[in-house]
């Protein structure tokens, strides 16, 4: 069972929409209570960094999605706003998030690119993983953003995109997986993104 | 790099999408929901429905139809029509769509745009303009007036000057819909679309007029429109022929 958390101002029903198509258990996260069954965890996000952690704090879920994720090492995958609030510090709204992953998450330079980043970007793949079984690097994503996340560590980096700079859009740190574009809104190829996650939720792929 | 985006644009009316030529006499065409499907699985890269009578009709706006689309569909959608509150806008994200268009309602009440931007992120709006070629003036400077509601109130509003106020509102994206091309599948307005794209940073969408893959190439070329609207050629049965995405994607390469 995967827990996708339901914050008001997430799309946390369009994360569900695309795990219901691909036939794969899953439901709602809104309180502490919902995450004792779930052994996969979904933090989606639309929105901005310190909405999104005073949403997560008023739901007072913090505490145990950190015992759970860091902890006892449940599989965690971030989307969008889900993967700049792993890191330590957000430019947006000067924004202290969850700090699980060293580094911080920047503005885009609005004198050399539109922001928002608007559109479908080509993603390249550092290296191969389960996380990315069946999908070829340079395939395109959806993705909507105006800031970028900086790890500290580029080991974690799996994926980058180039817009105005080339920026990292997916990490993968053991159990900790995060994407900046939206695999429930990437047509076949972001579901097929989710499936993997399934799957390592399963234990069929790691 | 980024690509530009192809938007599958459907005008609904009942449940049903509705095709129109410079705004009027309408035609019905099929089921929302199955056209929306069918545009997906032809991998369309974003979906766009205008429940176009909302408005007008003072009703909300077709919620069911758009929770039964979100369900199935797997690309950006967004909502527009009848939207007029923050309650609004939040119900039409609940049932699955990722933005929300104002049109008229944001000309009638600039702040709402703010208030979209600051309760669900820039990212969820799309200032949607209605504009046309008018007699350049000093209160017009831009040669483009603002109309609303269906094209038929004029505002005597500058189409670059709301187009400027909606980003410093907030708007994520401004979409420029010519009333002189809708329907006429002759091809987008390039002056106007070329005149907002280069006095707003945030991305623009093309609107009104296209009839073949080239009308897109012509477009994105002289423009710096980031997307452009699509619906004649894709499912219109008024027009010469219809083409698939495969057929215009491999045209915009």
């Amino acid at each position: 069972m995967i827990g996708v958390i339901d914050y008001k101002a997430g799309n946390a029903p369009s994360v569900l929409n695309a795990l219901n198509k691909l036939n794969i258990d899953s439901k709602l996260i809104t309180s502490e209570q919902d995450m004792k069954s779930v052994s996969g965890i979904i933090l989606p996000g639309v929105g901005s960094a310190k909405a999104t952690m005073e949403s997560l704090r008023s739901m007072k879920i913090l505490e145990k999605l950190e015992e759970m994720v860091v902890g006892e090492g449940k599989p965690f995958l971030g989307i969008c706003i889900g993967l700049q609030v792993l890191f330590e510090f957000s430019e947006e709204g000067d924004t202290n998030c969850l700090g699980w992953l060293r580094g911080c998450v920047k503005r885009f330079p609005e004198s050399r690119v539109r922001v928002p980043h608007i559109g479908w970007n080509g993603v390249k793949f550092n290296y191969e993983h389960p996380i990315i079984s069946k999908i070829n690097s340079n395939e395109f994503f959806y993705f909507v953003n105006s800031y970028y996340v900086v790890p500290n560590n580029n080991d974690i980096i799996l994926g980058r995109t180039k817009y105005g700079l080339e920026f990292c859009t997916m990490v993968a740190h053991k159990n900790i997986f995060a994407t900046q574009f939206h695999v429930e809104k990437s047509g076949l190829i972001g579901l097929q993104l989710l499936k993997n996650f399934a799957a390592v939720v399963g234990g069929d792929l790691c | 790099m980024l690509t530009n985006r192809l938007i599958a644009c459907f005008d609904i009316r009942n449940g049903l999408v509705t095709k129109a030529h410079k705004f009027k006499n309408n035609i019905d065409i099929g089921s929302a929901e199955n056209m929306a499907v069918k545009m997906y699985e032809d991998q369309i890269d974003e979906i766009i429905f205008y429940d176009i009578t909302a408005s007008s009709e003072k009703r909300k706006i077709d919620i069911d139809t758009v929770k039964k689309v979100a369900k199935q569909v797997f690309v950006p959608f967004t909502v527009g029509g009848g939207i007029k509150s923050l309650d609004d806008m939040y119900e039409v994200l609940k049932a699955g769509a990722e933005k929300i268009s104002i049109d008229s309602m944001a000309v009638r009440n600039p702040n709402i745009i703010k208030e979209g931007a600051l309760a669900f992120g820039s990212q969820c709006i799309v200032l949607s303009m209605q504009v046309k070629r008018v007699k350049k003036t000093i209160s017009i400077p831009s040669g483009y007036e603002i109309a609303i509601d269906g094209a038929r109130v004029f505002t005597g509003m500058d189409a670059v000057e709301w187009a400027k106020k909606a980003q410093g509102l907030g708007a994520g994206e401004i979409c420029v819909n010519s009333i002189d091309q809708d329907g006429t599948h002759a091809g987008y307005d390039i002056e106007i679309t070329s005149l907002i794209s280069r006095n707003v940073n945030v991305p623009v969408i093309a609107s009104g007029g296209a009839g073949t893959p080239q009308h897109l190439v012509d477009v994105f070329s002289n423009t710096e429109a980031s997307a452009a609207i699509i619906s004649s050629m894709l499912y219109s049965p008024k027009i010469e022929r219809n083409y698939s995405m495969k057929e215009i994607k491999e045209k915009l390469i």
